[in-house]
């Protein structure tokens, strides 16, 4: 077991006396001295900063119209329609149809970057590798941080920093420059809220964030903060709500292909999600919200009837629901919005009904 | 009857018949906000190191242990409703259960006050 890598921002988590966990080979913030339910608020209501600098950056280089046509041999979304200067959320799928990995893309100027899920980093290079060509070789970016600026007064903070932040809309990013240092920020997040993540060099990531926390507005906010808040917005959690096996049709992301990509049929695994969008998949992932006060977690049983129809693969109390929810697996005839199911957590029987995702509405700036 | 503390940081305290039991200031700090107590039924039977209850933070679901042998007398049913207890009081109003010692003098074997705060700081 090697040791937990540090972030750039790894010692000012110290001195705000976050709790530092073992995430994903990276020490980071499960929560600072607020907890995660004041973070958690904080972000609905003003402004939250997270370090997500664990997440992978691969640069996709070469001809970004070329390198568009070569990703999509492996990637659902439509890339080769993607304008300069947007974000795209997309999947990296496995022959069998199901995901590798979640990723954001995002198509610069002079290349595409990919933004994925710590965990899934060495999976996601090793599927590039082997299938895109020598002039697209993947490169693992290092030397960056990741900081996510989330909530409700995001774009005002931000702007008091970056004033030309203020002319991105949802999933649109740009070059900016932070202390003469090259960044880039997009618009976009994991929160359900506006916000923006900014891509900016080590050296330069901690004064920046200390800045952004000198806002009144802003409080740092750790993982457990980021769990519950995704959760909330519906937001799937890679190696939880989906993994290898699962079909985006199955996970509710049968939206991340597009009509052109579905016709073209020439994405991996294919055949079975297009045959699973047409006929419905056996399983669906539904939303819960359980009566009571009790969370169900991952693994907890749902049943209909007494009988098993499926798992919860993510659970937790909502603050800003104020009761708990879940996202679960189930049989796709006990999937419709409204159905009574029932959550077995340990002895107790929890009343749960599917509800409609997202649990709270999202507040993107589009 | 002086407080005892065990390395899985309950807490029990002798007080007539029974023991007050309940988690320490400093479990409660680490599991951060408490939603849920899932507590036991008034008359189990439960050994020493028995998982007796589960306390629900946002973050995750904990096992409590029982601290000592005995039977469950009562449990704090203002939890139910107010789970925060547990994160304002947890060595006070926000205690857990009363157990009916079998041996009374197996509280003594616990941690003092004393030799429970070394060990924390041992773990920290």
């Amino acid at each position: 077991m090697t040791e937990p890598r540090h972030t750039a921002l790894y010692e000012w988590h110290r001195e705000q006396g976050a709790r530092l966990v073992p995430f994903a080979g990276w020490l980071l913030p499960l929560q600072y001295p607020a907890g995660i339910m004041a973070e958690h608020r904080a972000c609905r209501e003003r402004c939250v900063l997270f370090d997500v600098s664990h997440m992978g950056t691969v640069l996709v280089p070469g001809d970004p119209q070329d390198a568009a046509c070569a990703l999509e041999d492996l990637i659902s979304g439509d890339l080769q329609q993607q304008r300069v200067g947007t974000a795209k959320y997309t999947l990296l799928l496995n022959d069998a149809g199901g995901i590798t990995d979640d990723l954001m893309a995002l198509r610069h100027e002079e290349a595409w970057y990919l933004v994925v899920n710590a965990a899934r980093t060495a999976a996601d290079l090793a599927a590039l590798e082997a299938a895109l060509p020598e002039a697209h070789r993947p490169v693992l970016v290092e030397g960056k941080s990741l900081i996510a600026l989330q909530g409700p007064a995001a774009a005002e903070v931000l702007a008091e920093q970056l004033p030309e932040a203020l002319e991105l809309r949802f999933l649109e990013s740009r070059e900016v420059f932070i202390d003469g240092q090259r960044a880039r920020v997009a618009r976009l997040g994991y929160t359900g809220e506006d916000g923006f993540e900014i891509a900016l060099p080590d050296g330069v990531a901690r004064e920046f964030a200390a800045r952004l926390c000198a806002d009144g507005r802003v409080q740092p906010a750790g993982l457990g903060a980021r769990d519950s808040l995704r959760l909330e917005a519906g937001l799937c959690l890679y190696g939880q709500d989906i993994d290898e096996t699962t079909s985006p049709i199955a996970a509710g992301l049968g939206w991340t292909i597009n009509k052109r990509r579905r016709e073209a049929a020439d994405f991996p695994g294919a055949a079975r999600i297009l045959r699973e969008r047409a006929d419905g998949p056996e399983r669906r992932l539904v939303g819960l919200t359980l009566d009571g006060r009790l969370p169900a977690r991952s693994g907890a049983e749902v049943l209909a009837d007494g009988t098993t129809v499926g798992r919860v693969t993510s659970g937790g109390f909502a603050p800003t629901v104020g009761a708990p929810i879940a996202l679960a697996h189930v049989d796709a005839t006990v999937a419709e919005v409204g159905t009574a199911l029932v959550c077995r957590v340990r002895s107790h029987d929890v009343d749960a009904t599917v509800t409609a995702l997202p649990f709270v509405p999202n507040r993107y700036h589009r | 009857m002086a407080r005892r503390y065990t390395k899985d940081h309950e807490w029990v305290e002798l007080d007539g018949d029974d023991a007050a039991v309940g988690i320490t200031d400093h479990a409660q700090e680490q599991l951060g906000d408490v939603v849920f107590v899932d507590l036991p039924d008034v008359g189990r039977t439960v050994n020493a190191g028995d998982a007796m209850a589960v306390v629900e933070s946002v973050k995750a679901a904990s096992d409590v242990y029982a601290p000592i042998a005995g039977e469950v007398t009562a449990i704090n049913e203002s939890l139910a409703d107010a789970p925060g207890l547990v994160n304002e009081a947890a060595e006070g109003a926000g205690w857990f259960v009363r157990i009916k010692p079998s041996t009374p003098a197996e509280i003594d074997s616990l941690l003092d006050a004393a030799a429970y705060a070394a060990f924390v700081a041992d773990q920290s």
